[in-house]
C-alpha cells in the first residue's frame, strides 16, 4: 500500500513540476511572477474539454493544439500586458498579472458557468495499469509520462538550442545579450509563450482526470509557487525536484494523516524551507 | 565606414556627449582616448544601440543606423566588446562564444568562426567546457573579445580592454588587438591608457568632457602639447 502511495505521489509530482517549470521560467528570465499562470492552465483544460465536447477530439490528440494555444496566449500576454509594466517600479507587474488572472477566471465563469465539468469518456478514462501489486490509473500515468517528456523538451530547448541560449543569456545580462544581436523583446515573448506551453500541455493531460471549472487552475498555481520556492526561483531542475517532493508530501501526508491534511503538510514544508533555506533547497 | 556626426547622447535626458564627430575608415585601428568619465563608453553604447542618441547621425557603410535597436546593429556587422568584459559567467566558454555568433544563421559559418577564434585564443579551446566565471580576468577579457569576433564583424568596437588587468596581460591584449587589426578587421577602441592606445592606433581622437578636443594620427597625438600635458604627464 505504501508503495502504491509513493508511486502515485511521484506521478503527481511530475505533473506539478511541469506547471512549476512554466512559472519558474518567467521568473528566472524576467523576474516576473505570473499570477495568471493557473488561469492559463484552466484555459488549457477548457480548451481540451471543448475540443472533446464539440469535435470529439480526445485530449491526448488535441494536446498540441492546447500547447500552441497557450503559447500564443503567453506571447500575447507579454506583448500587451507585461511589456508595458516590465520596467515599472515595485509591484506593478505583479498586480498586472493578478488583474489578468481575475479577468480570465471571471471570463471563464461568465462564458462557461462555474459548474464542474468532467471528461469521462476519453481514451484513458477508467483504465488501470497494474504491476508488482501497484495499481495506477492510466490517466495519471499518461499525464505523468507526458509531463516528463515536456519537461525534458523544455530542458533541451533551453540548454541546447540557439533560442534557448539566448533565453539564458538574456536572463543573466540583458544589455550584453543585446550586444550579441539577441532580440531581447522576442526572447521575453518566447519565454512567456514557453511558460504557457508548459501549462498548455499540463492542462490537456490533467483534463482527463480532474474536474474542469473556472477555479481549477488556482490550486495548481499555488502548489507551483511552493514548488518554485523549494527548487529555487528560476531553476528548472529545482522545479522538477521540488515537484516530486511536493507530490510525495501530498500523497504521504494524505495517507498517514488523512486527505484533509495533505495540503497542510505541503505548506508546512514550504514554511520550513523558506525559514531555513530561503534560496530554495536546490538554489545557490 | 563608420561616420559619427554631431552626436549628442546621455542618460535620462542628461547629455554626456556634446557634438561628437569622428570617422573610422575600413581597415583602420582607431583609438578614442580620454580620462574616466569623458564619455568614451557612451559613444560605443550609442553606436551599438544600447542607448538612443539625443541628436546627430551615425552612419555605417553609408546607411543611417542611429536609433535602431541593438540586435539589428549587430546584424549589420558591428560588434561591441563591453567595458568590464560582461561574459556570461554561469555559461560555458563555448556557449559564450556561440552566443557571440547568435546573428550567424548557418551552422557551417558558426563552426568556421569558432575555429578561427580558437586559433587566435588556444587557451579558450582548452577551457571550452568550463564555466566562464572560472576563468581568470585576462582569460575573460580574451573570451569577451573572441565572443565579439564570433559574429564575423566588419568593425570590432572594444571598450577599455585594459581595465583591471595586470600590465603583462594588458600588453598581451593589446597585441591581440593589433593581430585582429592586421587580419583586416576594422577596430575602434576606447581607452584610458592613452600612450599605449595611441602608439598602436592608426588614428586617434581625444575626448574631454563629452567633446572631441584633438585628432590626428597616433604619432601626431603623442606629440600634441595638450595630450602631453593632460595625459602623458610630460
Amino acid at each position: 500500500m505504501l508503495a502504491q502511495v509513493i508511486a502515485s505521489g511521484i506521478l503527481m509530482g511530475f505533473i506539478y513540476a511541469l506547471v512549476a517549470i512554466g512559472l519558474t521560467l518567467t521568473w528566472g528570465v524576467m523576474d516576473i511572477i505570473n499570477f495568471a499562470h493557473g488561469e492559463f492552465l484552466m484555459l488549457s483544460m477548457y480548451s481540451a474539454f471543448w475540443m472533446y465536447t464539440l469535435f470529439r477530439t480526445d485530449p491526448l490528440l488535441s494536446l498540441p493544439l492546447e500547447a500552441l494555444l497557450i503559447f500564443v496566449l503567453g506571447y500575447v500576454t507579454y506583448k500587451i500586458v507585461i511589456k508595458r509594466v516590465a520596467d515599472a517600479p515595485g509591484l506593478t507587474a505583479l498586480l498586472a498579472t493578478f488583474g489578468l488572472s481575475l479577468v480570465l477566471r471571471n471570463l471563464a465563469q461568465f462564458l462557461w458557468t462555474p459548474n464542474y465539468r468532467f471528461l469521462n469518456q476519453t481514451l484513458v478514462t477508467d483504465k488501470k495499469l497494474a504491476f508488482a501489486g501497484i495499481v495506477l490509473g492510466l490517466p495519471q500515468v499518461v499525464a505523468s509520462v507526458g509531463s516528463v517528456i515536456m519537461t525534458l523538451a523544455v530542458f533541451y530547448f533551453v540548454q541546447r538550442t540557439r533560442m534557448g541560449r539566448a533565453i539564458q543569456a538574456t536572463a543573466l545580462d540583458k544589455a550584453t545579450a543585446k550586444l550579441m544581436g539577441i532580440n531581447t523583446e522576442l526572447v521575453y515573448g518566447v519565454t512567456f509563450g514557453l511558460s504557457g506551453a508548459c501549462v498548455g500541455v499540463a492542462g490537456a493531460l490533467m483534463s482527463t482526470f480532474y474536474p474542469i471549472h473556472p477555479e481549477s487552475g488556482a490550486l495548481y498555481s499555488l502548489l507551483a509557487f511552493v514548488i518554485v520556492a523549494l527548487g529555487g526561483f528560476g531553476n528548472i531542475k529545482g522545479a522538477l525536484q521540488g515537484g516530486i517532493i511536493i507530490g510525495l508530501a501530498e500523497a504521504l501526508g494524505g495517507y498517514f494523516l488523512g486527505t484533509q491534511f495533505k495540503y497542510a503538510i505541503v505548506f508546512l514544508i514550504y514554511l520550513l524551507v523558506i525559514q531555513l533555506r530561503p534560496q530554495g533547497l536546490f538554489g545557490w | 565606414m563608420l561616420r559619427v556626426r554631431n552626436l549628442k547622447a546621455g542618460y535620462d535626458g542628461v547629455p554626456v556627449l556634446f557634438d561628437v564627430s569622428f570617422e573610422v575608415n575600413e581597415g583602420e585601428l582607431v583609438a578614442i582616448v580620454g580620462s574616466n568619465g569623458a564619455g568614451k563608453s557612451t559613444i560605443l553604447r550609442t553606436i551599438s544601440g544600447l542607448i538612443k542618441p539625443m541628436g546627430g547621425e551615425i552612419e555605417f557603410e553609408g546607411k543611417r543606423i542611429d536609433g535602431q535597436p541593438a540586435h539589428l546593429i549587430v546584424e549589420q556587422g558591428i560588434a561591441h566588446v563591453p567595458e568590464g568584459r560582461h561574459v556570461f559567467g554561469k555559461m560555458t566558454v563555448k556557449d559564450n562564444l556561440l552566443l557571440g555568433a547568435h546573428t550567424v544563421k548557418s551552422e557551417k559559418e558558426v563552426s568556421a568562426a569558432l575555429e578561427d577564434v580558437y586559433a587566435l585564443f588556444p587557451r579558450l579551446k582548452e577551457r571550452e567546457s568550463q564555466k566562464a566565471e572560472t576563468l581568470s580576468g585576462g582569460e575573460q577579457q580574451m573570451l569577451a573579445i573572441a565572443r565579439g569576433l564570433m559574429s564575423r564583424p566588419k568593425i570590432l568596437m572594444v571598450d577599455e580592454v585594459s581595465l583591471g588587468l595586470m600590465p603583462i596581460l594588458v600588453d598581451k591584449v593589446f597585441e591581440t588587438l593589433k593581430e585582429i587589426s592586421k587580419a583586416g578587421i576594422t577596430v575602434l577602441m576606447v581607452e584610458q591608457k592613452v600612450q599605449d592606445a595611441l602608439e598602436m592606433a592608426d588614428r586617434g581622437y581625444v575626448l574631454q568632457t563629452g567633446r572631441i578636443v584633438a585628432c590626428g594620427t597616433g604619432r601626431e597625438l603623442l606629440n600634441n602639447d595638450l595630450v602631453k600635458r593632460a595625459y602623458l604627464g610630460i
